[in-house]
């Protein structure tokens, strides 16, 4: 463990010079969230020193830092205390009992020198509950390690000091096919890239039908095509490590078994587009993974396969530079990446422009998932016939699965394209599963009785996410739990997904307290299909679908939250009167 | 030239030009309240979403392309935008009988011009504050569609990034760039561009209080369709 102790924010003079070894060397505009990030590790806040120093060297307004600062959900203005404690609060985190662990720890250390609190899916759901502290992931929660954390943070124990197997992740592999049973990575990868240059290994790609991993399935090859295309100064490779859909875990698991691969598959992109630089945009909520990743880049450096001269080639040279994500779902958007990366609040862009042509500081950039990178290291070794021989027509190959909730065996499944719905719960130990959602909380919510579907791009699409719904389960805990993340994560850029999104929650919310009526699914359903059509982006114009799929396919489902079902809207007298009530009660003060 | 369609009508643009710029230089009103044809679109609002191969698209942010099909003014588009401009208007608080900017307001003209006359959805009544503390001008709040005009008007023209956008999501809010974050302890004029582009209510010149009747303000005499963008001071 590499967290040392939480400095004190009293010494302003301090603070400055400590700032500005963290900006030293290159006190760059574009770094501001790195360095934003190593601050808050220090100090727990971001103390207003800091901000005064930033910045007078980096030229940017102090309201421009704040608002960056605003907009991550791991960076504060406020102290967070020496221990940040934020419980995983996807739905299979409350599934496995997050909610009572979550009281039971904040009332063990109750005047403890920390703060408490929930965060959206930390990616640890085949073996939640989890948690992370200070940024490191600890997984399996239960009374007896909350107990132990409890005592831990009580006795003020530095977090260095922390038992090692608190912090064991597992990879959980459960089924491997056709790629993960090959290995890759060993630089063979670029060889037979250099050997064939950059048209025939576009080639290689474009057949093997390789589409992205990320979620949009866009054609791998055609996108790094129109990347070499593009008119540049400079080319880009970034790989997407945000994966903050709910319920995904694959990349993780990927960059902790064979980071390699994933590196081999970016080398190889820059080799075909001509990049010298490139980054992998990795999600706080993986810090633990930073050193390894480093650890590996370092490696391969030595060993030819990264920096100069790669693999003895003059004029080829690359390297690659992890950056870290501070709790931003919109951040796994390409353009809101990209801004990220920049720096700046993960705003996503107008597009066009696309990344291909405007990307990272306005030049083309391939923004590809970490397993679309890892499947192009292992179609360079075997060729395109021997990755497109299975799954679909339209969807070739294999691809990873993310699997949790209820189920016996929940971990990393591979399956070739095509894969019913049927399959894989059986293969999973599936718990009188009465429904999976796909993709996360923006995608499908597929009742039992469709499972004979298929998993595939021209079926039911999903960035990797497959999480079980048990028969004991309500569907409205669920989308309880998603239209709170989505008003959590929405960035607040459009009018629909930014008050759609808080309409939601505060209807669902009206729901879970039986205070729901029939022209509130009316109002909902109407503000989803807005949301649909008009959002700017991706997440507005996705969150959608879950909602809409229970209302139209299980409408029942909301039945128990109705109070009045006549009523057209609901009224709270109490909630309408409380400020009345506050003024005029006796024993109250007055304004 | 090259052209395209809006609503059946023959529409001539320059490459490079967006449906929205195209239009208006063809005298051709398309709903909008974030575009503004002196900055950089910025597609937050959406009121200018119009259909295109039976998708929606914001006229402000997609190209325009030769033999496009668009159409504006039906039924179904005005509808999107009602329900949009609906979620504006719950959204703050839009007292619009006490409102200094009534009948000049953007999104009063806007929301007549598409039909809303009062919202159905529940409305959220925000806690916002309102800025008094500068001479000349007053800030309120309450009525901020975060349209960004102003962050782009104090940063693009005046050179002087007063105004900002902080937070996330529903805690998204218009800040002022100064170290108590009152718009008196910035560098803001009366005369920067800023002062005079919310097309709400928001950033108000003092001691005008009625100056004009309502009735006799801007959009009472041109509605907003029916005016071209820079004809407003
Ligand atoms: C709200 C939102 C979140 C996304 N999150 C991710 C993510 O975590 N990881 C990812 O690879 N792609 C994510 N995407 C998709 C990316 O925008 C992009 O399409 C993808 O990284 C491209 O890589 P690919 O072609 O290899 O799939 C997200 C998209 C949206 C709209
Ligand atoms: S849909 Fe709009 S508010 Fe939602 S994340 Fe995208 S740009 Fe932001
Ligand atoms: S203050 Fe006015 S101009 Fe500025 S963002 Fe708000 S509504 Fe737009």
């Amino acid at each position: 463990m590499s967290t040392g102790s939480i400095l004190q924010a009293n010494d302003a003079s301090a603070i400055v010079n400590t700032v500005k070894q963290v900006m030293h060397p290159l006190f760059d505009q574009t770094y501001l969230l790195q360095y934003l990030i190593k601050i808050q590790a220090l100090y727990a806040c971001i103390p207003p020193a800091a901000i005064q120093t930033l910045h007078e060297k980096l030229a940017l307004t102090e309201a421009q830092i704040k608002s960056v600062i605003s907009f991550y959900s791991f960076l504060s203005i406020d102290y967070q205390g020496k221990y940040r404690i934020l419980f995983s609060d996807n739905i299979t985190d409350r599934m496995a009992g997050n909610q009572s662990l979550f009281h039971q720890l904040s009332e063990a250390i109750k005047g403890a020198d920390a703060s408490i609190d929930f965060t959206s899916c930390t990616g640890l759901c085949d073996q939640g509950p989890a948690m992370l502290v200070n940024g490191h992931a600890i997984n399996r929660l239960d009374t007896q390690r909350i107990n132990d954390i409890a005592q831990l943070v009580n006795n003020n124990e530095s977090l260095t000091n922390w038992p090692d197997n608190l912090f064991k992740i597992e990879d959980n592999i459960r089924r491997g096919d056709i790629q993960l049973n090959a290995r890759a990575g060993d630089g063979s990868g670029i060889k037979n890239a250099m050997n064939l240059g950059y048209q025939k290994t576009l080639q290689i790609l474009q057949n093997s039908g390789l589409r992205g991993r990320g979620g949009a399935g866009f054609t791998t090859a055609k996108k790094w095509q129109l990347c070499k295309q593009s008119e540049a100064v400079q080319r880009y490779v970034v790989c997407n490590a945000d994966e903050g859909e709910p319920g995904t875990f694959k990349d993780r698991v990927l960059f902790n078994s064979s980071a390699h691969s994933v590196i081999e598959g970016m080398t190889i992109c820059a080799y075909v587009i001509g990049a010298q630089k490139g980054f992998i945009y990795l999600r706080g909520e993986y810090l633990y993974l930073l050193e390894h990743l480093n650890d590996v880049l370092q490696r391969r450096r030595e060993a030819g396969l990264l920096g100069q001269k790669i693999l003895g080639k003059l004029n080829f040279k690359f390297d690659i530079e992890v950056h870290l994500g501070a709790g931003a779902y919109i951040c796994g958007e390409e353009s809101a990446l990209i801004e990220s990366l920049e720096g700046k609040r993960g705003m996503p862009r107008i597009r066009p422009p696309f990344p291909v042509t405007e990307g990272y500081k306005n030049q083309p950039t391939v923004v590809n998932n970490v397993e679309t990178f890892w499947s192009v290291s292992r179609i360079l070794l075997k060729g395109s016939n021997w990755f497109n021989k299975l799954g679909t027509k339209e969807s070739t190959g294999t691809r990873l699965l993310s699997i949790s909730g209820d189920c016996e065996r929940p971990g990393i499944y591979e399956y070739p394209f095509g894969v019913t719905l049927q399959k894989i719960v059986e293969d999973c130990g599936g718990i009188e599963t009465q429904a999976v959602q796909m993709a996360g909380a923006a995608g499908n919510t597929v009742l039992a009785r469709d499972f004979d579907h298929q998993v595939s791009f021209e079926d039911l699409s999903t960035g990797g996410s497959f999480i079980l719904i048990g028969g004991n389960r309500n569907l409205l805990d669920m989308l309880t739990n998603f239209a709170d993340f989505f008003k959590h994560e929405s960035c607040g850029f459009c009018t629909p997904c930014r008050v759609g999104t808080s309409l939601i929650a505060d209807t669902l919310h009206r729901f879970e307290k039986g205070q729901g009526c029939s022209g509130d699914l009316q109002h909902l359903k109407k503000v989803l299909k807005l949301m649909q059509k008009s959002s700017f982006c991706g997440l507005g114009s996705s969150a959608p679908t879950a909602f809409l799929n229970v209302l139209e396919n299980s409408p029942d489902v909301f039945d128990c939250g109705m109070s009045v079902e006549s009523a057209e809207i609901y009224f709270d007298l109490n909630a309408a009167t409380a400020e009345y009530k506050k003024i005029t009660e006796p024993g109250e003060k007055g304004i | 030239m090259p052209a395209f369609k809006i609503d059946d009508q023959e529409v001539e643009f320059i490459p490079g030009q967006s449906v929205m710029q195209a239009a208006l230089a063809a005298d051709i009103y398309i709903p909008h309240l974030c575009f503004h044809e002196d900055f950089k679109a910025h597609g937050s609002c959406r009121i200018c979403l119009v259909m295109q191969n039976g998708r929606y698209l914001s006229a402000c942010t997609i190209p325009a392309v030769e033999g496009m099909d668009i159409i504006n003014i039906r039924d179904d588009v005005q509808e999107q935008r009602k329900q949009l401009l609906e979620l504006l208007f719950i959204e703050g608080n839009h007292v619009c009988p006490s409102c200094e900017k009534s009948g000049s307001c953007s999104l009063q003209s806007v929301a007549e011009f598409c039909g809303l006359l009062s919202p159905s959805l529940p409305f959220m009544y925000p806690n916002r504050s309102v800025d008094a503390s500068h001479a000349d001008f007053l800030l309120d709040f309450n009525r901020c569609i975060l349209c960004e005009l102003c962050v782009r008007a104090s940063r693009d023209v005046d050179g002087k990034s007063v105004f900002g956008i902080s937070g996330r999501g529903s805690n998204a809010h218009l800040v002022v760039n100064s170290a108590d974050g009152k718009l008196v302890s910035s560098s803001f004029e009366k005369t920067d561009r800023a002062a005079s582009i919310c097309p709400v209510g928001v950033i108000l010149p003092k001691h005008r209080g009625f100056k004009v009747p309502i009735g006799k303000r801007e959009f009472d005499v041109t509605a907003i369709n029916e005016r071209r963008e820079n004809d407003a001071g």
